[in-house]
């Protein structure tokens, strides 16, 4: 559903994304790791059309992206943080993506009613805590139940609660066949959702495997397997 | 599609602290002029100067601060099936609006309530054609720089230049070559500069060109005719719309 080929980013000198080539298929959840700076963004923001490639191709739902804004409908963005106007209230937020996406009528209230968000949205972004906030576009990104879903590390901010009921819904999601792009530095949300992790050093796919297959190969936890796998490959490197 | 999310970023701004402030300021200022001077003619003038200090300085930073505070704002509304054009436009006229408005109820009601004049109705004119063109230069300024810190300073250097640099270079050229006829050489610069341009059609309705001397009787001749007025109107609109084109053209490429 996701395609990208030889995809390539630079900014200035940094070369961010060097040649990714990735395909996303759908009712799979799939994991984006690795360390700062290795272009996990800046890929989420390139699928997302908010950083334009140098060259190299994006197809969502086999159409090449490149100068397109329509596809987006296909996609709920839920975003790390959001520090929205302080003045907007949150039920102006939901009018807003609303009147822009139009196409869609039967909306999917799930986590806005989990979250209870109807019963503060007459307040105003500024007044809403970090984990609120979060929530909140949670709550956005499923609203369309749109078949890709685009989540950067959903649960940074949430509390314990908040992260079950979120993690349900992702793989509610995933069993309803959509195409689930998480994000995320925790080890433990990756091995709960993830069926494949893709795991990204210095703008290039330093491996890209199924869960059990990192797990069962190497033996332990998912996070020692993927600390033995990057050692193995460093060790070949030096060969 | 632009007019649905203009509403909502004209709505929001208009609840922000700053725009009541603003608008209470230009009200009480305007309001305390009048009263004082019994004099709405003298009032214009006093409230020329001050427009022509505030209102490119207000446009341009809260112009600036409001695009970098909208950063991730502008990237939700990006991740929606809307195309760049769409949210650039909302944004721009959402706060072109909303500091118009300001001024409009801040500096315009007194105006009215005391008796609105063609000078004043003209002093309200240059203050709204100032903000959108300011906003648009705010917004050039924020899109060709990534830090917050630059773009504001940007913005700075900008108003400094437009309200008093710029100023001071005619008089140094006045000066300099005061033995040469300089008068159609500097009619064109003052047309260059919006802040001096709204400055001289307002001076030119409110009869005291004469004391601009020999100067200010070219401008009149030229300002005011049909051509003279129809020039600055689209000097004017220009001054809105280049610097706010070529902020759209590095916005629809810009990697956020």
């Amino acid at each position: 559903m996701i395609r990208t080929e030889k995809l390539k980013k630079k900014y200035g000198r940094f070369e961010v994304l060097k040649d990714i080539d990735i395909n996303l298929a759908q009712g799979q959840v799939t994991g984006l790791m690795g360390p700062n700076g290795s272009g996990k963004s800046t890929f989420l923001k390139s699928i997302l059309g908010l950083v334009i490639p140098d060259s190299g191709k994006i197809f969502v739902k086999e159409k090449d992206i490149k100068n397109k804004f329509d596809y987006r409908k296909y996609i709920g963005y839920m975003p790390q943080t959001a520090n929205y106007p302080e003045n907007l209230k949150v039920k102006e937020l939901f009018k807003i993506v609303k009147d822009i996406r139009t196409d869609k009528k039967d909306y999917d209230y799930e986590l806005y009613e989990n979250f209870r968000i109807g019963e503060t949205e007459n307040k105003f972004f500024g007044q809403l805590s970090g984990g609120y906030k979060q929530r909140v576009t949670a709550a956005v990104a499923f609203l369309f139940d749109p078949e890709i879903l685009i989540l950067d590390e959903p649960t940074s901010s949430l509390d314990p609660v908040s992260v079950e009921i979120l993690k349900e819904k992702i793989i509610k999601s995933k069993t309803d066949g959509k195409l689930v792009l998480v994000c995320s530095h925790l080890v433990p949300d990756v091995s709960e959702l993830a069926d494949r992790l893709v795991y990204l050093l210095e703008g290039k796919i330093l491996f890209d495997k199924l869960i059990p297959e990192i797990v069962n190969g190497s033996g332990g936890t998912l996070g020692q397997s993927i600390k033995k796998i990057i050692e193995k490959i460093n060790s070949d490197n030096e060969c | 599609m632009s007019v649905k999310i203009l509403k909502y970023i004209f709505l929001e701004l208009v609840r922000s602290k700053f725009i009541l402030i603003y608008t209470a300021f230009l009200f009480t200022f305007s309001f305390a002029v009048i009263y004082i001077g019994h004099d709405t003619a003298k009032a214009v003038v006093t409230l020329l100067n001050i427009s022509l200090f505030v209102v490119p300085l207000v446009s341009l930073i809260f112009g600036t601060i409001h695009f970098y505070n909208s950063g991730e704002y502008i990237q939700l509304l990006l991740t929606q099936p809307v195309n760049r054009r769409s949210i650039f436009l909302a944004e721009y006229f959402g706060l072109s609006f909303s500091l118009s408005a300001a001024f409009l109820a801040g500096a315009g009601l007194p105006l009215l309530i005391y008796g609105l004049s063609i000078s004043a109705a003209l002093l309200l004119f240059t203050g709204v054609m100032l903000t959108f063109i300011f906003v648009s230069l705010s917004f050039l300024s924020s899109v060709l720089n990534k830090d917050k810190v630059k773009g504001i300073g940007l913005s700075v250097i900008i108003w400094l230049v437009m309200s008093l640099i710029y100023d001071g270079l005619i008089l140094v050229i006045l000066f300099a070559f005061s033995e040469y006829p300089l008068e159609k050489f500097i009619l064109i610069l003052t047309t260059l500069n919006p802040v001096d341009l709204s400055r001289i059609l307002i001076l030119l309705q409110l009869d005291i060109s004469a004391l601009m001397g020999f100067t200010g009787a070219l401008f009149r001749d030229f300002f005011g005719s049909i051509t003279g007025m129809v020039t600055a109107l689209i000097l004017l609109l220009l001054w809105a719309a280049l610097p706010g084109l070529a902020a759209l053209k590095v916005f629809s490429k810009k990697n956020f």
